[in-house]
């Protein structure tokens, strides 16, 4: 592995019995680089960080190859990969409530990730913690570490999450809908520290979203996922400008913005037709094919591939861009 | 917190009051009359009524309920109309049989429950989980007195280990006295894991799927780890329910194994006064009985909220 990526994937497949929800998953992400996951829920986003993490639910296997330090993580055992979970990559889940210890004080959950990993003593430990709090911005960091998870806020309870993925310094941090369960008025709060909290330790970030903005604001890559592809990726700005992919263009045309809203309450908001199809019922080809406009009858037959540099999109027949559309 | 106690204890008083009056009827309600009892088949009606009137059975029941209430208040448990023997006295003897018996039966049933029952959660789908959950469905079928009897069967007839029956007294000889509860205790343990066993399969099992567990995986734990320092002790939150559950039962529900193995226990007791109309001593008996398994309740609740800082905050 070339020592400037964080994580390289190749040909990642997610399988469970015969449903495959991950079809063939390759991306680099270099060190101390920021990539956005998007797509809608079912596109396989989810099994693809829990496979990253060695965490899939019981049932499901991954296959190709995960490079990360030196290894590769499908091919760990079970005990090697625990030893790198939290401390050379970690994770932050969606729901903070649900994924905190309910029996535990919020200050212990954090501390003993730090004893675990970097052997240090419980004083230590302790002390680490704290100023991981104060760095999350979170309020009376001494008191909060006695606190149980029911009783504190949401966003507090996310900052929390966060602290304990950062707590040993990892490579990568893979953030998984961080944001989904919070009001929409912590949300921002909660994404600048993650935001900063990276920055700072210089830690690569693999940020799992369906919410466009977030991508736009955090990262320097995106890719988007449909049906347990990648569909499209490259610089954020790029992409987000001048969509390749039809699949690309439907989703950032659903996107609410102060323009598309009218004031008279009628909506020119547009949304893709149809729906994510079911695992067991993938369509030949693209999977894209039934609910875009431009397919023929070769997306139908040909799985499209992938094609280019930095900025690819596997589509047959691509989004024109806006100087190409000009000229013609 | 204070309240929560508080309530718990006006609880306990009206539990008790009600019950107390429950059992009172109830005995009385079952007809027949000690007095009876004592002066055998061939007694004159005269002589039952003469006899009653000592006892004092022939006063109105209000004043019986009262009289036998403030005596119990006073510590005064009464005594054997036949035998004249104090109540205190006679549940404390049967209470060195029961207590060891129900308990050690408890801890060993746990013993064998938490260990496999996890096993079981881990292993869901796979042929030896299978097998394990079919294994403790036959055991829960099981009756008890059937578990005994077999067990009696091998250790006690075929290989001559240990007694078929019967009690040596701790003051005897605290040796024997533990070879006769091997086998009961045996019996009732395993009986009682094959019950404990699907509570702490399915406990384990919701843990298992919680997100919290998750975490603790995805912070470095292993998966042993993660389910033994995040998954039992949550888990432990509906074991001890359950734990409290199984102890009231256990408690005077011991009847059929203190049958099966002859041990002078308190369920047999209670039994045999029954027969006799022995109206003080079951009342009594029964009274004690119900004050201390009201009293475990009390204490799981307050464990409970020692366990689960969740359930403190609501209190």
């Amino acid at each position: 592995m070339s020592g400037a990526n964080a994580l390289e994937v190749h040909n990642l497949v997610v399988r469970h019995d015969m449903l495959t929800a991950v079809r063939g998953l390759s991306f680099a992400l270099p060190v101390g680089g920021r990539m956005g996951l998007v797509g809608e829920s079912g596109s396989g986003k989810t099994l693809t960080a829990l496979a990253l993490m060695g965490l899939l639910p019981m049932g499901w296997q991954a296959d190709g190859s995960v490079l990360h330090d030196g290894v590769d993580l499908i091919r760990q055992s079970d005990r090697a990969l625990a030893h790198r979970r939290g401390r050379t990559i970690s994770m932050v889940f969606q729901d903070p409530l649900s994924s905190l210890d309910p029996v535990r004080r919020v200050g212990y959950q954090v501390s003993s990730v730090i004893r675990r990993h970097m052997k240090t003593s419980r004083r230590e430990a302790e002390r680490q913690t704290i100023e991981l709090f104060r760095q999350m911005s979170l309020p009376r960091p001494e008191q909060l570490v006695r606190a149980y998870p029911h009783e504190i806020s949401g966003g507090q309870r996310q900052r929390i999450m966060i602290a304990m993925a950062l707590a040993c310094y990892p490579q990568l941090i893979i953030a998984d809908e961080p944001t989904t369960a919070l009001d929409v008025t912590v949300q921002k709060q909660v994404l600048r520290l993650l935001n900063g909290a990276v920055e700072q330790r210089g830690c690569a970030l693999l940020m799992i979203t369906h919410d466009l903005p977030i991508i736009a604001a955090m990262c320097d890559t995106v890719a988007v996922m449909y049906a347990g592809r990648i569909v499209e990726m490259g610089p954020v700005g790029q992409v987000f400008r001048s969509p390749r992919h039809h699949y690309t263009r439907g989703l950032l045309e659903s996107q609410p913005t102060m323009d598309n809203i009218a004031l008279d309450g009628s909506s020119r908001l547009t949304s893709i037709p149809g729906m994510v199809p079911p695992l067991h019922s993938l369509p030949t080809g693209c999977a894209f094919h039934p609910r875009c406009a431009a397919a023929t009858e070769k997306c139908v037959a040909e799985v499209p591939t992938l094609e280019g540099g930095t900025r690819r999109a596997a589509c047959w027949h691509p989004v024109e861009s806006m100087a190409e559309a000009a000229a013609s | 917190m204070t309240i929560y106690v508080l309530r718990k204890l006006a609880f306990f008083v009206g539990a008790v009051f009600v019950a107390s009056v429950a059992i009172f009827l109830l005995i009385r309600g079952a007809g027949g009359n000690v007095a009876a009892v004592v002066l055998g088949k061939s007694a004159t009606p005269e002589a039952i009524n003469a006899l009653a009137h000592v006892y004092g059975l022939d006063r109105p029941l209000p004043v019986q309920y009262a009289d036998w209430i403030s005596n119990m208040l006073r510590g005064d448990f009464g005594r054997s109309f036949r035998t004249n023997e104090s109540v205190a006295d006679l549940v404390t003897a049967r209470l060195s049989i029961s207590i060891p018996l129900s308990l050690s039966g408890l801890i060993l049933g746990l013993l064998i429950a938490i260990p496999v029952g996890t096993y079981a959660a881990r292993n869901v789908g796979t042929p030896s989980g299978a097998v394990l959950a079919l294994v403790s469905q036959v055991g829960v079928a099981v009756p008890v007195f059937w578990a005994g009897i077999l067990l009696s069967l091998l250790f006690g007839v075929r290989l001559g280990w240990l007694p078929t029956g019967g009690w040596t007294p701790w003051s005897q000889s605290v040796t024997e006295a533990l070879r006769s509860l091997v086998l009961p205790v045996l019996s009732l343990g395993l009986i009682m894991a094959a019950t404990l066993i699907r509570y702490v399969r399915s406990a384990v099992l919701d843990v298992m799927n919680q997100d919290y567990l998750r975490t603790a995986l995805a912070v470095g734990m292993t998966r042993t780890q993660a389910l033994l320092h995040v998954g039992l002790r949550n888990a432990a939150l509906p074991l001890v329910t359950i734990i409290g559950l199984q102890i009231a039962e256990l408690i005077g529900g011991t009847v059929i194994i203190e049958t099966v193995f002859s041990l002078p226990g308190l369920s047999r007791m209670i039994l045999a006064n029954v027969a006799a109309r022995e109206v003080i001593v079951v009342q009594s008996t029964v009274m004690i009985i119900i004050v201390f398994v009201i009293t475990v309740n009390l204490l799981v609740d307050l464990l409970y909220g020692v366990l689960d800082p969740r359930v403190r905050a609501t209190r």
